[in-house]
């Protein structure tokens, strides 16, 4: 090790990618390197200028401008700049001024290759070709199980099948035989030919049904049926089912969700196997499943409210395992929808069934299955149009105000903007929502918008998913047919912005000012989610997901490609970031909030949190152009 | 020999005369060498001049009783200090180091007991300083430390015009009206050590006392300096001492 060079190369170490390099490469760097001063305002690289040299920020700050002029990027100490010029026509693309008195380190062409070549991490972090956000993504990835490993992994016999024609009796001689737990049914093809399936022996089946352990002790035996009862009779509509290359994740959400503890995995159509709740505890070894059943299992809403440590603890553990924002985020709303159920289940034993049907339902990020452990309820209550408020409203109040009241005592506070089933507007019957809708999509503007957004994220949580499913239906059918309403939305997808720059101890924001926080949810994840929904009204989506939405996006023409990917990566980067902070913040005992200090942040992280801000900024000019306001006389 | 003003707001005249001078009366071959390089005159924009930027470490400040341990040197121009050329020598000094110099200069007495003597050194350094200005921080030191030490072990002493970055900042900070009217009022004059100054203009905090980062700290000071006082025509007459 040069000890003359330690001033230059400590430096440098500290930073990406420099700090990956080995001492051997940061000496060569180091010992290299042409240093000059520029004063605040000055010129570093001008336009088309011819450079043979990759700049690095000693200290100070400096302006990177686009061609017309615009500001591009603003970078700080350990930056670097000048590199897609190395790796073009050497001539400036993007010219670069001091904003600040500013300390440049030049680090020759010559070396520059010499470390693309040999370092690949290096090639990476500065070509274009790979994007570090994408690699950084892909790090994350790699590192995390759960969400790799197919569900098909967790089988080892193929199913117990029965015709139904087949006795009880034989049935369950044929399921202990095997050592199993559960038999699938099935009958000659007829009702459900989505479940019909040809054997091995080329005969044509349909799965009718499965039966459990459980359903011998309840259906057969307390019911007192006799032994020799055909098995078809036990068994009402065809099982919840999944693919076998489906993820071990989705398989537990979908037991969750159903709450049921045997899957049947298909191969296309055909039953390979059925996955057993404790198959996935064998690989699931955190708790948010007990903390699911245990939910479940509270009589009262003071105990549920007790449990709200234990979720925190299953967050913290959940993203030490590895998880990434989609696991987190949906483990987390399945967690908030067993709390709103229970609570439903809870009221109605109080105050008597409801004398109308009604659905439950969750908008923002319930809906959209991306709660953090940081939220506040937003849901409403669609109801019957047999709905009479003279003689039911009295109790939809109540039922509503029990399960607000018992989600605030949770940790979902209550909602600041009053999306909530108390809320008389929020508490309609579905005849009233459509035309809720129909009146946010014909006659939009962005004021008008501006409160309802939230509303096209919707899901059911509890009663006749039917109703919202009607809703999103006519939210599919109708949106894409507006471009008023498209490019109203568009509009308020843009009101908030991410931050421009981000330096060691501030962020810098467009107009110049420094702030020494920054929240992720309001300047990256928010704004994402918004743009990304526009986009998927635009094509007729019915995903919630914001995931999910961009592969319906991705099926269309909206987006050039590989701009799907990038918000996809952006998404993941900041989500995972803000989730990060909010562990940490557990951790050391202080309230979870969505802010992250960036002198608490890695370099590293840093670095890829400014090019998903980038990715985000991009997406929003595009948006804004993609969605005008159409000129529309009146 | 010319007599050479002293004051740092008047251009030194006659500094290439005494260089031309010497060149012809030097009886050693390397300072002739030296010498007859040259410097640029004195009307020369500093934007266009090659230096090189010196820091000696001692084992104190007497030239009598302390000796130069090592030398570092790093030759640039307004535009770019060129790291790649840099050169750094540890030399044995004559008198053995106090323990305390050792820690002061993080040089090892193995290290020194290993080194050349300076005169071993001098030709590889007189050919970097040959034809360019040399710039410092404190010319008190540079410059009658090598005079004594060449005079010593050639017969004859090295004089050259120097730019001092810490007279530069004295004319600001030591020599102002608003400099002394901060004294009037007893305030405690504001530091002009190469640290702190480099603080000054948002330079970054070098760990100091090594020779050759010392340089390399100086030769951005002045680069700093020039940005922010002076302008790349300003003529090295009004700079140099």
């Amino acid at each position: 090790m040069d000890v003359e060079l330690l001033e230059i190369r400590q430096h440098m170490a500290q930073f990406p990618p420099f700090d990956s390099l080995s001492d051997e490469r940061l000496d060569d760097v180091a010992g290299h390197v042409e240093v000059s001063y520029f004063k605040a305002g000055t010129v570093i690289l001008a336009l088309d200028q011819e450079v043979h040299e990759l700049c690095y920020i000693r200290s100070g700050a400096v302006e990177v401008y686009r061609r017309n002029g615009d500001l591009y990027n603003r970078l700080g100490e350990g930056d670097i700049f000048g590199q897609f010029s190395l790796l073009r026509n050497h001539r400036v693309r993007f010219p670069a001024s001091a904003l600040e008195d500013t300390l440049i380190y030049f680090i020759p062409e010559a070396v520059f290759r010499r470390l693309c070549e040999a370092d690949e991490h290096f090639a990476d972090f500065v070509e274009l070709g790979r994007p570090r956000l994408e690699a950084a993504v892909e790090d994350q990835k790699k590192s995390n199980d759960m969400m790799i490993t197919r569900v098909r992994k967790l089988l080892s016999r193929y199913p117990v099948m029965v015709e139904a024609t087949t006795t009880v009796q034989e049935a369950a001689r044929q399921i202990g035989a095997a050592q199993a737990s559960a038999a699938l049914v099935l009958d000659a093809v007829g009702e459900h030919p989505r479940y019909s399936f040809t054997d091995s022996e080329e005969r044509a089946w349909e799965m009718c049904g499965i039966l459990t352990d459980s359903d011998f002790r309840t259906r057969v035996v307390a019911e007192g049926l006799p032994p020799d009862t055909p098995v078809g009779q036990l068994v009402g509509k065809p099982p919840i089912t999944i693919q076998s290359d489906e993820s071990v994740h989705e398989a537990m959400l979908t037991m969750l969700r159903n709450n049921i503890h045997h899957l049947p995995v298909l191969y296309r159509r055909r039953p390979v196997g059925i996955v057993h709740l404790s198959d996935i505890i064998r690989y699931e070894t955190h708790s948010s499943l007990y903390l699911v059943s245990n939910i479940f299992n509270q009589s009262s809403a003071a105990g549920l409210a007790k449990l709200e440590p234990d979720v925190r603890a299953a967050f913290v553990r959940m993203v030490e395992e590895g998880a990434n924002s989609q696991m987190v985020g949906s483990a987390l709303s399945t967690i908030g929808r067993s709390f709103t159920r229970r609570l439903l289940e809870l009221a109605e034993q109080e105050l008597g069934p409801p004398p109308v049907p009604y659905c439950f339902m969750a908008n923002g990020s319930m809906a959209r299955n991306e709660q953090s452990i940081v939220t506040d309820q937003d849901n409403a209550l669609v109801l019957s149009d047999d709905f009479d408020p003279e003689r039911h409203d009295a109790y939809f109040l109540a039922l509503a105000q029990r399960v607000s009241d018992g989600l605030h005592a949770c940790g979902y506070t209550y909602c600041k903007g009053g999306v909530m089933a108390t809320n008389p507007k929020w508490r309609q019957p579905l005849s009233v929502w459509r035309d809720y809708f129909r009146d946010w999509i014909d006659d939009p503007t962005p004021e008008r918008l501006l409160h309802s957004s939230i509303f096209f994220d919707l899901d059911s949580v509890y009663g006749e998913e039917d109703y919202v499913e009607q809703l999103q239906d006519l939210v599919a059918g109708k949106a894409a047919k507006s471009p008023l309403f498209l490019a109203a939305m568009a509009r308020n997808a843009l009101n908030r912005t991410p931050p421009l720059g981000f330096f060691r101890t501030f962020v810098m924001e467009k107009d110049g000012k420094h702030n020494n926080s920054i929240n992720l949810k309001r300047r990256g994840t928010a704004p994402l989610i918004d743009l990304i929904r526009v986009h998927a009204l635009a094509c007729g989506s019915r995903a919630q997901n914001s995931f999910d939405r961009l592969d319906d996006i991705g099926n269309t023409q909206l987006l050039a490609p590989g701009v799907g990917d990038k918000l996809r990566y952006a998404l993941e980067l900041i989500a995972m970031s803000r989730i990060r902070h909010q562990v940490i913040d557990l951790q050391q005992d202080r309230e979870p909030d969505n802010n992250i200090e960036p002198e608490n942040v890695a370099d590293s992280e840093r670095h890829n949190l400014k090019d998903a801000f980038q990715a985000l900024s991009n997406a929003q000019k595009f948006l804004k152009y993609r969605y005008p306001l159409p000129s529309r006389s009146r | 020999m010319p007599i050479l003003r002293r004051s740092s707001h008047v251009a030194a005249p006659g500094w290439p005369e005494y260089l031309e001078q010497r060149a012809s009366e030097s009886r050693s071959a390397l300072l002739s060498r030296y010498f007859a390089a040259g410097v640029p005159a004195a009307d020369t924009p500093i934007g266009e001049v090659e230096m090189v930027a010196l820091d000696l470490e001692t084992t104190g400040l007497d030239t009598r009783r302390h000796a130069i341990v090592s030398v570092g040197a790093v030759p640039f121009t307004l535009a770019r200090v060129r790291l790649a050329e840099r050169r750094y020598w540890v030399v044995r000094p004559p008198r053995p180091l106090s323990s305390q110099s050792v820690i002061f200069h993080h040089i090892t007495h193995s290290e020194v007991a290993e080194a050349p003597d300076l005169e071993r050194i001098l030709p590889e350094l007189l050919e970097l300083m040959a034809g360019r200005l040399a710039v410092v921080h404190f010319r008190h030191i540079e410059r009658p430390f090598l005079d004594t030490a060449v005079k010593a072990r050639l017969g004859e002493g090295l004089r050259f015009p120097v730019i001092d970055t810490m007279s530069l900042e004295a004319r600001r900070h030591r020599l102002s009206p608003w400099a002394r009217f901060r004294r009037w009022l007893r305030r405690p004059p504001v530091s002009i050590r190469l640290h702190d100054s480099r603080l000054r203009y948002g330079l970054p905090a070098y760990q100091g006392h090594h020779a050759l980062i010392d340089a390399l700290a100086t030769a951005e000071l002045l680069q700093a300096q020039i940005a922010t006082h002076y302008r790349r025509e300003t003529p090295i007459g009004e700079l140099w001492s």
